[in-house]
């Protein structure tokens, strides 16, 4: 730039240039005009390349599918920091609507991406979100097939929230709910538990030591269908996110009215996710997971769950964590490691270190 | 996991659990003090296992639980303050002032922080010179030699924006206002291992001899606690009313010397407010005039801030044992975790919060 406008040599009244802008974002991206549509077409397109996204039009006009039913589900994502080990908002924020539909059963087909930045952000972190955002979607197998941009005044937002709709299709034979869990049932878990929350707490760089703990983000449609394909059944699967196992694992005793027992010794955690938790006073059955999912099975169809779930990707630290009862309809339970019974609530509110 | 996986050993656990209902012979009143051991208890399930002749109550070792009101509302006052930055350990957010908490204050905009630490709270200062920091300094025993440092450091550097609200409480006083109160049931003491890790065991034998009751310093994992309890439960039968320790791998008769004489520098012995129960003689600590320049009381005008307590709560009657949360008519309806009237609803030490989280008989209630 230095060099160009040395070589401008002014000669009576002009206009000055406009800079380009192509470095952080500024409210005219969000303006609608030209500046919107070099970042679309800059930013967004090439990462998130397809035949429907490409068109520019309005909305995307797509296929049915042959058979089965749809499956919609919607989903915000805000993350401080932005990255992190294991992941960034962009994975985040696919897998997050990619697992959603999993967990009814739905192959996830397309997403839709709508982002808000904050004025002042630099368009290199933004093409790093899309870079992974195209990464993840190409793993689950989705395209980004519309979105939206708007640009939000300095101050006003933190970096970039994006906001995931998916669309994905259930077959027929498939009846997946959370209020299909059935007394008898054998609840499963795909792997240990705590590693996003732990993760994401130390990168924020809060904590007076440093973990190795990662990030668990992952889509879990493949790990969904190879469990479907041994066995058409499942009564009721969910991803333990924001509240941990203990939250959604009450979510699905109260919408199936039935009592859910653990066995507190087979729930598997990383030693160093339970260090973490230990020195925080937290417990890890609340802490946050984006790469996990119970299944409640019937009991004659458990192992060979298991080991389909052990043979996928994102499946290879399953196991059985307990089963589900008739009553205290509503009740999550626990025996303890030794022997004792607890009883394991929602979350309520933030999660918060324990003084001592 | 090493000090860890090995206190939590069942068959270890049951072993201690055996050798307690063999030595058991009549019923026993023991009370954990700690919060941290209530929730052990309560997390462990280890209250079922024992035999029903042990009855434990649970004392008044919340540090958040017995933090007074009227310094919650002072807490509230400051923080509210443009240009504060307001930092706190993280389960005194939820605590409920008079119709407020902290994260109302932040919500509101308010800039209320949580830390680990409160030199975390020093560090912001220094990076923050035009704001004032203030850091609310509560707890027993046990947090009183790092916010005694923080308060050195901020003063050896020279921080004119760093100052404490100080609401810190001693154990012994307390042991001695439940033991000496006219409906006292309390037989035997399980003492706070994380307290004594500090100050040693050796104020707690007067008091066993003065009352004829048995304190035995106990750990936190559910092997440390059951060894407590039959070591409580051993001195009982022998009609021993002395002070001893099960916690040895963090406990010294004497303490930790160096930590007692931070605390010895920066804070002086002062009566103290406990919520729910009143003043109790010489409970507290609070600055020492030469730091008084870093007391957030004096730095703000709160002076005037003294509310009164709802009605409804029994906080006061738990935290000395005298009941027990399913007797309070307002446990799991008027008062939840989301919405506690008082203190020990709130932090996961609280006997109350305990209780709705893992109390089995919650669901043989509702079941």
């Amino acid at each position: 730039m230095e060099d160009e406008q040395e070589k401008v040599v002014i000669h009576g009244l002009v206009c000055p240039r406009p800079l380009t802008h192509d470095e952080t974002v500024l409210l005219g991206h969000g303006s609608g005009g030209k500046m919107t549509r070099d970042l679309i077409e800059g930013t967004f397109y090439p990462p998130f390349e397809n035949p429907t996204l490409l068109r520019g039009d309005d909305a995307a006009v797509v296929a049915r599918p042959e058979s089965g039913r749809l499956a919609v589900s919607t989903d915000s994502h805000i993350v401080s920091p932005l990255f992190f080990p294991g992941g960034d908002i962009g994975r985040l924020a696919v897998c997050g609507t990619v697992n959603d539909l999993a967990m009814v059963g739905a192959r996830p087909l397309w997403l839709t991406a709508s982002f808000i930045l904050e004025e002042g952000l630099p368009l290199l972190i933004v093409e790093r979100v899309t870079a992974s955002m195209k990464a993840a979607a190409g793993e689950a197998g989705v395209g980004i097939i519309a979105g939206d941009t708007k640009v939000a005044e300095r101050g006003k937002a933190d970096g970039i929230f994006i906001s995931t709709t998916g669309v994905g299709w259930v077959p027929n034979n498939r009846n997946v709910s959370g209020a299909n869990a059935q007394p008898g049932d054998v609840v499963l878990l795909s792997g240990p538990i705590g590693d996003h929350g732990i993760a994401v707490l130390a990168a924020r760089g809060e904590l007076a030591f440093e973990t190795i703990v990662e990030s668990d983000i992952a889509p879990l449609n493949d790990l969904v269908e190879k469990m479907f394909a041994v066995c058409p059944s499942i009564h009721a699967l969910r991803d333990p996110t924001r509240g941990g196992l203990a939250t959604a694992l009450n979510e699905i005793a109260r919408q199936s009215g039935v009592a859910i027992q653990l066995e507190e010794e087979k729930i598997p955690v990383r030693p160093s996710v339970m260090a973490a938790c230990e020195l925080l006073g937290f417990d890890p059955l609340y802490v946050a997971n984006e790469g996990k999912l119970v299944a409640f099975v019937p009991p004659g169809d458990a192992e060979v769950i298991l080991g389909a779930m052990r043979s996928a990707p994102y499946g290879d630290g399953a196991c059985r964590i307990g089963s589900v009862e008739a009553a205290p309809a509503g009740k999550v339970l626990m025996r303890t490691a030794i022997g004792g019974t607890r009883v394991v609530d929602m979350l309520s509110g933030e999660m918060l270190p324990r003084i001592c | 996991m090493r000090y860890i996986t090995e206190y939590r050993d069942v068959e270890l656990v049951q072993g201690v659990l055996e050798e307690i209902k063999s030595t058991i012979t009549k019923p026993w009143v023991m009370m954990e003090i700690c919060g941290g051991q209530t929730h052990s208890i309560m997390r462990h399930g280890i209250d079922q296992l024992l035999p029903s002749q042990i009855e434990l109550v649970h004392g008044p070792g919340c540090p958040v639980c017995v933090t007074p009101l009227e310094l919650i509302d002072k807490a509230l006052a400051i923080a509210s303050q443009p240009g504060v930055i307001f930092t706190s350990y993280g389960d005194m957010l939820r605590v409920p002032g008079s119709g407020s908490d902290l994260f109302s204050v932040r919500a509101a905009g308010g800039d209320v922080r949580v830390v680990y630490s409160p030199l975390d709270a020093v560090k912001i200062a220094q990076e923050n010179p035009e704001r004032e920091v203030v850091f609310f300094a509560i707890g027993f025993e046990t947090t009183a030699p790092p916010n005694a440092m923080s308060v050195f450091q901020a003063q050896r550097q020279g921080l004119t924006n760093y100052s404490v609200l100080v609401s810190h409480v001693r154990v012994p006083p307390a042991i001695h206002a439940i033991l000496g109160a006219p409906h006292n049931r309390v037989q035997g003491f399980l003492a706070a291992g994380h307290v004594c890790a500090v100050m040693g065991y050796w104020e707690y034998q007067p008091i066993a001899e003065q009352y004829g009751v048995p304190i035995v310093v106990t750990g936190f994992e559910p092997l440390d606690i059951v060894q407590g309890i039959l070591h409580v439960l051993r001195l009982l039968e022998e009609n021993r009313a002395v002070a001893e320790n099960a916690y040895t791998r963090a406990v010294t008769f004497e303490g930790n010397r160096p930590a007692q004489q931070w605390i010895d520098r920066v804070f002086e012995p002062c009566d103290r407010k406990w919520r729910g129960i009143g003043v109790i003689p010489e409970s507290g600590w609070r600055l020492r005039p030469e730091y008084a320049d870093f007391d957030a009381e004096l730095r703000f005008d709160v002076e005037a801030i003294q509310p009164e307590e709802s009605p409804l709560c029994i906080a006061g009657q738990i935290l000395q044992g005298l009941k027990k949360p399913y007797d309070c008519s307002a446990f799991r309806v008027q008062c939840t975790p989301e919405n506690p009237l008082g203190a020990t609803m709130v932090s996961a030490e609280g006997a109350c919060a305990a209780y709705y989280r893992y109390g089995s008989r919650a669901v043989e209630r509702e079941g």
